[in-house]
């Protein structure tokens, strides 16, 4: 089976992130990681391809970097990536963004295109129901268990209330949440092994994509006006009643 | 012309569709477009907070309506030409969303906690940053704009308006793309009040240390008919199930009092509970976020702060 996987390098979310001044763009430093959310996409991807004697291929857009994000993802497994970066294609709106992805995923070829809901950093968790509209298959979004038998897909989907169960004919989107399974850690091995790995690098034009046009303009960014910190204190075994008086000042006992 | 997409839930609209018709008929004229069985109820629920119109997306059965529903709406929206479509950030609106805005070809701004139309174009209001930036952004492509809201971003006000004028949109086969079935669906049984609508939620993070110890939070809750919630931590490590998570993934509350156990406040839990009007943090870390943004904070050890204060009520 032909399965793509789209992954993001993103900055690392244990530092602030910050927006540049002029462009407002989110700074992006050299040294990005794998998306925590995208490791349960590649075990996903990296369970099916073991079932089905199939081939794993990361799909991502953004500055390549250094690539650790990228050869974290092919270091768990992962055969092959394809990664679109294109100065053009900075600041991109979610649609332009998936209709790379698409024609990405198009010229590989797939049988199922596996993706987290969201991203950490963008969270517009709209780019896989782009792709699937695009590439004219379901998406089957927020999958809490996967199945792959005989060519269908079957789901469990997250629901407000708890889950429904979802099938498809492949070929399929589908969007994994986190805890679907457990993400391995990379081998030494698949840490070395990694650096060999065919990575391609394509940009917007490669894709035949010429308008990049996001459609949408930054007009401004402000501070929010900041709760400000109340009352801290530490506790020296009597800290709880400190929360019985305040629970008291709001009448709620 | 404003259109907003509602979804039917427990037989009633979904809570945030009553909120983006607020806001939607502060913007202008409101059509709802509704995904859901037959309802007078209903019907007269979306006429009272300002819809003049509905049309009534049918025909969906046990599909996934996604693709279809975005192919009825595109085509509507060819027709009539309204300047904003509004979604609400739920499972079923965001699919939509994202499929309309291909068939349209528009961009979707999602997370919206505000909109403003300004000639007919739309403005876009965004918090990042766990909402320590404001971000206004401008839909510069032709209209439609899309949309899609943040849970909680409006307050709803009834605004005491008659049945709606109601009409039905088939959905139309989209073939493979909408072919994904529902098979079977299940409820989790859900004990005490809903996190979205508690007056008080008891969250617990991975301070608390294992599944096991979400216990206690679920004691305090008992002793506060509180509903507890999570961070997307703990959910990750499967402690608890999704449906508990509060942040930027997952749910926005605003309760009256919000109580962070264990919680360090990651920008991604900030964001979803930094409204609520009282926050109470206790957290053994003193230089842990949360207390940037709590009203009280106490410095310990969740586990013997909370038996105590247990203990106490």
């Amino acid at each position: 089976m032909n399965i793509v996987v789209c992954v993001k390098q993103i900055p690392d979310p244990a530092n602030p992130y910050s927006l540049d001044e002029e462009t407002h763009l989110l700074v992006r430093p050299e040294e990005q990681v794998l998306d925590d959310t995208d490791r349960y996409g590649v075990e996903v991807g990296l369970q099916l391809a073991a079932e089905t004697e199939g081939t794993v291929t990361l799909v991502s857009m953004g500055p390549a970097g250094n690539m650790q994000g990228i050869r974290q993802a092919l270091a768990m497994g992962a055969d092959q990536a394809v990664l679109i970066d294109d100065s053009a294609l900075r600041g991109s709106s979610s649609l332009t963004t998936a209709k790379i992805l698409a024609a990405a995923i198009t010229r590989n070829g797939f049988d199922i295109v596996i993706a987290g809901t969201e991203s950490t950093d963008g969270y517009t968790g709209v780019v896989p129901q782009q792709i699937s509209e695009l590439l004219n298959v379901p998406a089957l979004t927020f999958a809490k268990k996967i199945d792959v038998d005989a060519g269908r897909v079957s789901i469990n989907q997250q629901t407000a209330t708890g889950y429904n169960v979802v099938s498809a004919d492949l070929p399929a989107v589908v969007t994994v949440t986190a805890g679907v399974v457990e993400p391995r850690y990379p081998t030494f091995k698949g840490i070395m092994a990694a650096k060999s790995k065919p990575v391609e690098t394509l940009s917007a034009a490669d894709l035949d994509i010429a308008d990049t046009d996001a459609g949408q303009s930054t007009v401004s960014v402000g501070a929010a006006t900041e709760r400000e910190a109340g009352l801290k204190i530490e506790d020296d075994g009597e800290g709880h009643t400190h929360i019985v008086e305040k629970l008291q000042e709001l009448k709620v006992i | 012309m404003v259109w907003v997409f509602v979804e039917e839930s427990n037989g009633a609209a979904e809570p945030v569709a009553l909120e983006l018709l607020t806001k939607a008929r502060s913007l202008g004229s409101v059509t709802a477009l509704f995904l859901g069985p037959e309802s007078d109820a209903i019907m007269a629920e979306l006429g009272d907070y300002g819809a003049s119109a509905v049309v009534r997306l049918s025909g969906a059965g046990d599909h996934l309506p996604a693709a279809s529903a975005a192919a009825a709406i595109a085509a509507h929206a060819e027709e009539q030409n309204p300047s904003l479509i509004l979604f609400g950030s739920t499972y079923t609106g965001r699919d939509v969303a994202g499929r309309l805005s291909v068939r349209l070809d528009r961009p979707v701004i999602a997370n919206a906690v505000d909109v403003a139309l300004e000639n007919g174009a739309a403005l876009v209001t965004n918090e990042i940053f766990g909402g320590t930036k404001i971000i206004k952004t401008a839909v510069t492509a032709a209209s439609p704009a899309i949309v899609i809201a943040r849970p909680k971003a409006f307050t709803p006000e009834s605004a005491g308006g008659a049945s709606p004028e109601v009409s039905e949109l088939a959905l139309p086969d989209v073939g493979h793309a909408g072919s994904a079935i529902v098979t079977d669906r299940h409820a989790e049984t859900a004990s005490g009040p809903k996190l979205e609508e508690a007056e008080i939620v008891i969250s617990g993070g991975r301070g608390i240390g294992s599944a096991e110890k979400f216990e206690l939070i679920e004691a305090l809750a008992s002793k506060l008919n509180a509903a507890t919630g999570a961070t997307r931590a703990i959910v990750d490590a499967g402690w608890v199930p999704y449906s508990k998570q509060v942040g930027q993934t997952g749910k926005t509350v605003k309760p009256k009092i919000y109580i962070a156990c264990g919680i360090s406040g990651a920008m991604q839990h900030l964001v979803g509970m930094k409204d609520s009007d009282t926050i109470i943090a206790i957290n053994k870390d003193p230089e842990a976020p949360i207390f940037d943004v709590a009203d009280l904070g106490i410095v310990g050890d969740v586990h013997t702060v909370i038996p105590k204060l247990i203990e106490a009520l």
